[in-house]
């Protein structure tokens, strides 16, 4: 045997002895050979015990050799790689790999919470539903946390992930899922007629079975055959073959999830390489060809380190030329199981005996047997003796009641074969039953999916290689490829027969769901106490909820289920498959979403500007908008704020309001159509003038506001506020498109077109001469209030000026095409130095609102009326809008509603905030007298104090009233007024002067 | 899912927002408030086969109707809705 | 036979072979005082209140399939009381209050886990919307702390401070809140309710409802056979347009798929619940070890439980964007469940304009926490044919009067609640 590695054969396997790995286990250092899985690896160093299992820390060792396995689960690398409940079977060994055990404490040999099985009498399937109730403060306090420490597997790494994953989209005629004989024979089939094809291999190498099996294809040995096949693939330009890809869900339209481990065999990915990549692969039809998964036959002791599935322990033999153990023994219910039998003699392995469960084996079994010098026993395995260290005697209920016992340190074990059929049954179609092979076997698949091979329960090399090779002639004529196929690959089926067994009944724990240590009396119990339903079943006592999802588990306990019932085992149903197939990264899922790049960044125009200034900004939805510009000395951010809206009122200062969604609206009916949107009307609006305009939803809600301005007869813009931009442009175009198409308008979405300023304060004008082109009148009667126009820049470039006011200060707004709204802001700063023009960010910009009492996104909250807002006024009575009628409803114009109000502090000095409840003063605030709220709140440079609006019941009839802000979450109280929302200027001389 | 836009193509759900049931239609101008509340509020609410509003604005800001299986997913027709498209009635 | 450590104990002696059915596998008898249609958790809590509160023990649940199997079996399991308008934040305070005796009402360990539910903020407009709603549940004496960042970092250490796109600054925290078991809570209102004399009816579907000349309903049709009821309630989400439809009626209701999701056990790494206040991510994490997470609903209406990538991958992305520690942690399983999105994202529980029918329906994605709440009113409602104080605003008929009590501001657009 190959040096330091036991078990290793000298000769045979796929495995590369030129190739040596280091890694450690539990901190012991072991090799290896590229072509190794964890798994084989410690196979091949005699290595049994791998895990614990999840409720009584059972010692587990290896009982598969795939993504079924349910007991040796490890944490895989470690620091902040470390992968928690990776299974060895899939896990590829790369130098330096480093493994450790899982779910005990203080060592894999030695787990103190073993002391678990002590008390297994009493911790059965939903013992925790009887007890650990009282004291009730008691669960949280203690029995919990125990509970939770105890429970568990492996450990995250508690950091954030090093690692990048890739998403990617890729579409194809036929995707086909498996590389076995089925899925190659149906990937050159369609490949063959002009698909194109994508196949995805789960394993890192492709061949499926055969690569543990082997046979004869078209009289080549399966080795060759393979690597011919796969010649053949790469060769075709249209056909994508995958190792390291697992198909792992189902979607609709043809959609399908793929997870490929690109760098998962590697320490860490190479720099600039993601770890993993997630395909989203869209396919016209789908050859489901994932193979059988060989299935346990429950019996006592079953868990033993060195019991195995039979079918595993050809896969370390034949493939990684590692020996699970020297004597082995094989309890099988079918004919395949004898296939292990002769792998294991051709690997110069002893046999101690065959139990087999059916009433007969063939003749040339029988020689084969006497030949290799061991028995064949007629019965089943009703007990193992052994620890941690593995099996040593296997007990043996021969039929017809005698007993026998057989010494060997491994068993393999054959229950027969559940095909896949996860896949094909995520859309909800149910598997059928099968009592030839007593297995679910797909059905009910979604358009355009089929199974073929094992998989649909065609379990023989012949039939695999046929029935794959059809479905991937009808798959690619299904896409609309005829070409040549050729003839299908030719192989002999193997000889199948099977008897059921599902449970051996014996003293001792028997179990079904290794990993979550369901035994057969469990689910006895469960019947016991009504838990019959499948459903319930999985539920109450956690089977197939383990990590390997029930691949090894789930048919048998409903088999025991369906005995203790007296129900056939299609009667007592499955339960529902669910996504994903084998267990997915979440990283995978998020891609490069995460960090700064989890969701898209929008700069405004004038952002590197801004930023050059040292502004603060602050996140608008995907905006970053200039919050403030802080200068030197400035202590704070209310200082800065301060000074900005000083010299707005005083001066002239400027912001980007680029951010507000902006609509061209063209037409003939264009004001007919917002006449339609808007509650007040917009068909008899001057050319050359704008107007602020209220939206509402169609049950009387306000939506949206915003300015629109007529530039010509049939051409109208309208602003949204930002938060809505996309919104509105959606809610419009569902009016224009579907409520009414008779109307002449078309919307056309400019938000990312025009760079947009406001403007504002006293010089304004005096700025704007310096920018906009002499020849444009700029008077108050040449450019009164509420005007906007097209106008010439100096330089000759066309922008749209409009004289409207948010800040309630003599203003304009001015757009300019975006790719000029860098310049502008650097010009509007060189043009205002002599005028003191300072920039403004959005927290001037609120304050200033709210001095003027004008509404925003705190006030337009979706539960406010025009007339909350101040705002019905507006309504016209004369037409027809969005809206119009479910607005009229009575609790909508119910007197105590609460409306808009400005509020103000008794005490000057005092700081207001927002989400304050307003109570009447006086009374000691509870449900009946919470009268409102804060909504927006700013310190008010002009008004020299904390001033806000806030939604108070019968709130305009109240002016004056002085009530109670009522902050018990920031431990505050205090009396405010309830005031006139406009602080600043009520009369509006300003904005009109 | 997947949905072919009558102008762009097949597109991944992912491009679409979904509104819903588009059957109800809006009361014309002076219906009384039931007939408002019904649009409104009440549906269906099938469970087969329904006529969908879905917006395609991560493409061509088309209305389209959309037939569609609320048990299956699957997607029966197509169509865009009156008004989408530059074309007008008459025009 | 009481559950408790002892009997367990006892139990063990004889094999567990002692036991008996947690609930009676009831016959249907020709009538009832009160139908209850639907036994997932709602139903079944109705059943146990109304016999335990309400004296009213001639009841039978009728459940098409077994029990639990829609929303109760299929959500992420988490109770608090943390609401915002009247209506809804005194009826949660009350569920909430009913979770906290739960087990002992029920003699059944539903594991109420009052581990705290923490809503983060990333804005300061988000802080004062949840300090307004903070406030509101301290006016309703129901506890609330709003923390800022200091206080969330040392909370939760683990979630991204450094270079995150959309900042944590805080986060409004209801320590009362947390999770519950969601399939214990319903084993355990059908023991208890049982063991009251409640009849509970697995696999009897509900095809058609019984009325009189006046169009009272006086029982139902099923498919183990006809049923008379004095009253007959409704809770049965998921088909809810469905069952009301056998009455002729049309409710304020769509169906929409919502996903979740559950990564493989692992060690205790997340001590709350937590929701992303800049994505549409939520967690906890199970006492089995699994983080549960969900986000948002589809956005289309379904019924077929079950959704598709891009909202799965919207969900996840949000999760790596709060805490990236989960990004080698695997998801291990996916569902979907049927959500009754109403017009307004509050529930209703009224009696129908069909007389001896009445509608407990459109609880959103948000039924599971009001579960003992919702039955204890709505048996009040069947008992007593008035609402219970706590469920007056609940009204059928807000929509046609214009008092919908709307969380989210979102209006009648059920996928957006």
């Amino acid at each position: 045997m190959a040096g330091g590695q036991t078990n290793r054969l000298n000769n045979g396997g796929l495995i590369d002895r030129s190739a040596p790995l280091n890694f450690r286990f539990d901190g012991k250092s072991f090799s290896g050979f590229e072509g190794d899985t964890l798994a084989s690896a410690l196979v091949a160093n005699g290595v049994k015990l791998v895990g614990r299992s999840f409720k009584y820390h059972r010692p587990r060792g290896i009982l598969t050799a795939g993504s079924e396995e349910p007991n040796a689960l490890v944490e895989l690398r470690t620091g902040a790689r470390r992968e928690p409940n990776t299974k060895a079977t899939t896990a590829e060994l790369y130098e330096g790999l480093e493994a450790a055990s899982q779910n005990r404490w203080p060592s894999l040999r030695f787990d103190v919470m073993s002391v678990n099985q002590l008390f297994s009498p009493i911790f059965v399937a939903g013992f925790y539903y009887k007890t650990f109730m009282w004291p009730a403060k008691f669960w949280e306090a203690i029995y919990e946390p125990a509970i939770r420490r105890a429970a568990g597997l492996g450990r995250a790494a508690g950091v954030a992930d090093p690692d990048h994953y890739d998403k990617a989209w890729a579409h194809c005629d036929v995707l086909i899922a498996g590389s076995g004989p089925a899925g190659l024979a149906a990937a050159l089939a369609a490949g063959r007629s002009g698909a194109r094809v994508i196949l995805c291999e789960e394993d890192f190498a492709f061949g499926g079975r055969l690569l543990s099996d082997g046979g004869t294809i078209d009289g080549l040995p399966a080795a060759e055959w393979l690597s011919r096949a796969l010649a053949e693939l790469a060769a075709m330009p249209d056909v994508r073959i995958l190792t390291r890809t697992t198909l792992f869900g189902v979607y609709d339209g043809g959609t399908y999830g793929a997870l490929e481990r690109v760098n998962d065999h590697m320490p860490s990915p190479p720099e600039h390489q993601v770890r993993q990549r997630m395909w989203r692969i869209v396919a016209k039809r789908y050859v489901v060809a994932a193979g059988a998964l060989e299935r346990p036959i429950v019996f006592a002791g079953n868990d033993t380190p060195g019991v195995m599935m039979a079918s595993a322990m050809r896969t370390y033999v034949g493939r990684y030329a590692a020996v699970p153990a020297k004597r082995i023994a094989l309890f099988t219910n079918n004919e395949d199981g004898w296939r292990t039998v002769e792998t294991a003699l051709g690997a110069g392995l002893q046999i101690a005996a065959v139990i087999d469960a059916r009433p007969d084996v063939s003749p040339s079994h029988r020689s084969l047997a006497s030949r290799n010098g061991f028995t064949v026993l007629h019965g089943s395995v009703s007990g193992v003796d052994g620890g941690k260290d593995g099996v040593r005697k296997i007990a043996v209920s021969l039929t017809g009641g005698a007993r026998a016992e057989v010494e060997a340190d491994g068993l393999a074990v054959s229950g027969g074969w559940n095909p896949a059929v996860g896949l094909t049954s995520y859309h909800r179609g149910r598997p059928k039953w099968r009592d030839d092979i007593a297995a679910f076997v797909p059905d009910g698949a979604p358009p355009g999916m089929v199974a073929a091979g094992a998989a649909n329960g065609d379990f023989g090399l012949g039939a695999c290689l046929a029935k794959g090779f059809a479905a991937g002639v009808a798959a690619a004529h299904g896409a609309g490829h005829s070409g040549k196929a050729g003839t299908a690959p030719v192989a002999n089926d193997e000889a199948f027969s099977l008897t059921p067994l599902w449970h051996v009944a014996g003293k001792g724990k028997a179990f079904v769901d290794y990993q979550h240590d369901v035994t057969a009396s469990d689910i006895e119990l469960a019947q016991r106490e009504g838990f019959e339903s499948v459903e319930h079943l999985k539920r109450y006592t956690t089977l197939g909820m383990a990590t390997d999802q029930g691949k090894t588990s789930n048919v048998a306990g409903l088999a025991i289920m369906a005995a203790v019932t007296g129900k056939s085992i299609p009667e007592t149903g499955t339960t529902i498959y669910r996504p994903p197939y084998v267990p997915v990264a979440i990283g995978a899922f998020a891609g490069h979403h995460r960090d700064e790049t989890f969701h898209a960044t929008r700069l405004t125009p004038s952002h590197h500007w801004a930023a050059e200034q040292g502004a603060v900004f602050v996140d608008t939805g995907l905006w970053k908008r200039a919050q403030w510009y802080p200068r030197a000395g400035e202590k704070d951010w209310l200082e800065s704020v301060t000074r900005e809206v000083k010299a707005v009122r005083s001066g002239v200062g400027f912001c980007d309001v680029s951010t507000l969604g902006k609509i061209d609206v063209h037409g003939l009916d264009a004001g007919a159509f917002l006449d339609r949107v808007y509650i007040n009307t917009f068909s008899n609006l001057a050319v050359g003038k704008a107007r602020y305009g209220l939206m509402l939803r169609e049950d009387g809600i306000v939506y949206d506001d915003g300015t629109t301005s007529r530039l010509a007869e049939d051409h109208y813009f309208l602003t949204t506020t930002t938060a809505k931009a996309g919104l509105v442009m959606q809610h419009l175009e569902f009016c224009r498109q579907v409520l009414f198409p008779e109307l002449d308008v078309q919307l056309t979405s400019v938000s990312d077109q025009w760079a947009q300023f406001s403007i504002a304060g006293p010089k304004t004008r005096d700025l704007l001469k310096e920018i906009v082109d002499p020849a444009e009148d700029l008077s108050n009667e040449g450019f009164p209030f509420m005007g906007a126009r097209e106008v010439a820049l100096r330089g000759g470039i066309k922008a749209r000026l409009f004289r409207i006011s948010f800040s309630g200060e003599m203003a304009f707004e001015i757009s300019v095409p975006a790719r000029y709204g860098e310049a502008m802001a650097r010009n509007l700063m060189l043009a205002g130095e002599p005028f003191g023009v300072t920039p403004y960010g959005t927290e001037a910009l609120g304050v200033m609102r709210i001095e003027k009492g004008h509404v925003a996104g705190p006030e337009l909250n979706g539960t406010t009326t025009a007339a909350d807002l101040g705002l019905g006024k507006m309504t016209s009575t004369k037409k027809d809008f969005i809206g119009r009628v479910m607005a009229g409803r009575e609790a909508l114009v119910a007197p105590d509603r609460q409306v808009v109000v400005g509020v103000k502090p008794t005490d000057r000095a005092r700081r207001l905030r927002s989400g304050a409840h307003i109570i009447p003063k006086g009374q000691t605030p509870g449900p009946g007298n919470d009268q409102g709220y804060v909504t927006s709140v700013c310190f008010s440079p002009t008004s020299d104090q904390w001033i806000g609006l806030a939604l108070v019941e019968r709130g305009r009839e109240r002016i004056g009233e002085i009530v109670h802000a009522h902050d018990p979450i920031r431990a505050e109280d205090y009396d405010v007024e309830l005031c006139n929302p406009v602080f600043y200027d009520p009369d509006g001389g300003r904005q009109r002067g | 899912m997947r949905i072919v836009c009558p102008f762009c193509g097949e597109r991944e759900l992912g491009e679409f927002t979904y509104l819903g049931d588009a059957k109800p239609v809006r009361p014309a101008a002076g219906a009384g408030a039931d007939a408002v509340y019904d649009y409104v509020y009440l549906r269906d609410n099938i469970a087969g086969v329904m006529s969908e509003n879905w917006y395609h604005g991560g493409g061509c800001r088309a209305w389209l109707k959309v037939t569609r299986n609320t048990l299956t997913h699957e997607i029966s027709a197509i169509e865009p809705a009156a008004g989408a498209g530059a074309a007008k009635v008459g025009a | 036979m009481k559950y408790s450590i002892f009997s367990l104990a006892r139990a063990a002696l004889s094999g567990h072979k002692n036991w008996q059915r947690t609930w009676r596998d009831a016959t249907p008898k020709d009538r009832y005082d009160v139908v209850i249609i639907g036994g997932g958790g709602h139903g079944l809590a109705t059943a146990w209140f109304l016999a335990s509160e309400y004296g009213i023990k001639n009841v039978a649940v009728l459940e098409k399939g077994w029990i639990g199997s829609g929303n109760a079996g299929r959500n992420t399991t988490i109770i608090r009381s943390n609401y915002g308008l009247p209506g809804n934040t005194g009826f949660y305070e009350l569920s909430m209050k009913l979770w906290e005796r739960m087990e002992q009402d029920l003699n059944y360990n539903a594991m109420v886990s009052q581990r705290g539910v923490i809503n983060l903020y990333h804005s300061d407009a988000q802080r004062d919307a949840y300090a307004r709603r903070g406030n509101t549940m301290r006016i309703n004496g129901i506890d609330a702390e709003l923390l800022d960042l200091a206080a969330v970092k040392k909370m939760m250490p683990f979630l991204n401070f450094d270079n995150a796109r959309f900042p944590v600054q805080g986060g409004l925290l209801q320590r009362r809140g947390g999770t519950a078991r969601h399939d214990a809570v319903v084993w355990g209102y059908a023991h208890a309710a049982s063991g009251l004399g409640v009849d509970i009816i697995q696999n009897c579907e509900v095809t058609g409802f019984v009325r009189d000349a006046n169009g009272k309903v006086t029982g139902v049709e099923t498919s183990r056979g006809r049923i008379g009821a004095g009253k007959v309630g409704m809770a049965v989400a998921g088909s809810s347009s469905r069952v009301a439809e056998m009455a002729g009626l049309r409710l304020p209701i769509e169906s929409h798929v919502l996903q979740a999701f559950v990564s493989e056990a692992i060690k205790p790494l997340i001590p709350n619940v937590m929701t992303f206040g800049a994505g549409h991510f939520y967690v906890s994490q199970s006492d089995k070890g699994g983080l549960v997470f969900g986000g948002d609903i589809d956005g289309y209406n379904s019924y077929a439980q079950r959704g598709n990538l891009p909202v799965m991958e919207d969900v996840c992305e949000g999760g790596m964007a709060l805490m990236p520690m989960i990004g080698r942690v695997r998801l291990l399983r996916q569902w979907g469940g049927i959500m009754d999105m109403s017009m307004d994202g509050s529930p209703i529980i009224d009696k129908t304009p069909v007389d001896g029918l009445y509608l407990n329906a459109g609880w959103c994605y948000g039924g599971f926490k009001a579960t003992p709440g919702s039955g204890f009113v709505f048996a009040h409602l069947l008992a007593r044919d008035t609402p219970h104080e706590e469920a007056v605003r609940f009204r059928l008929d807000r929509f046609r009067t214009g008092a919908m009590i709307d969380e989210k501001g979102q209006g009648a657009q059920p996928n957006l609640h």
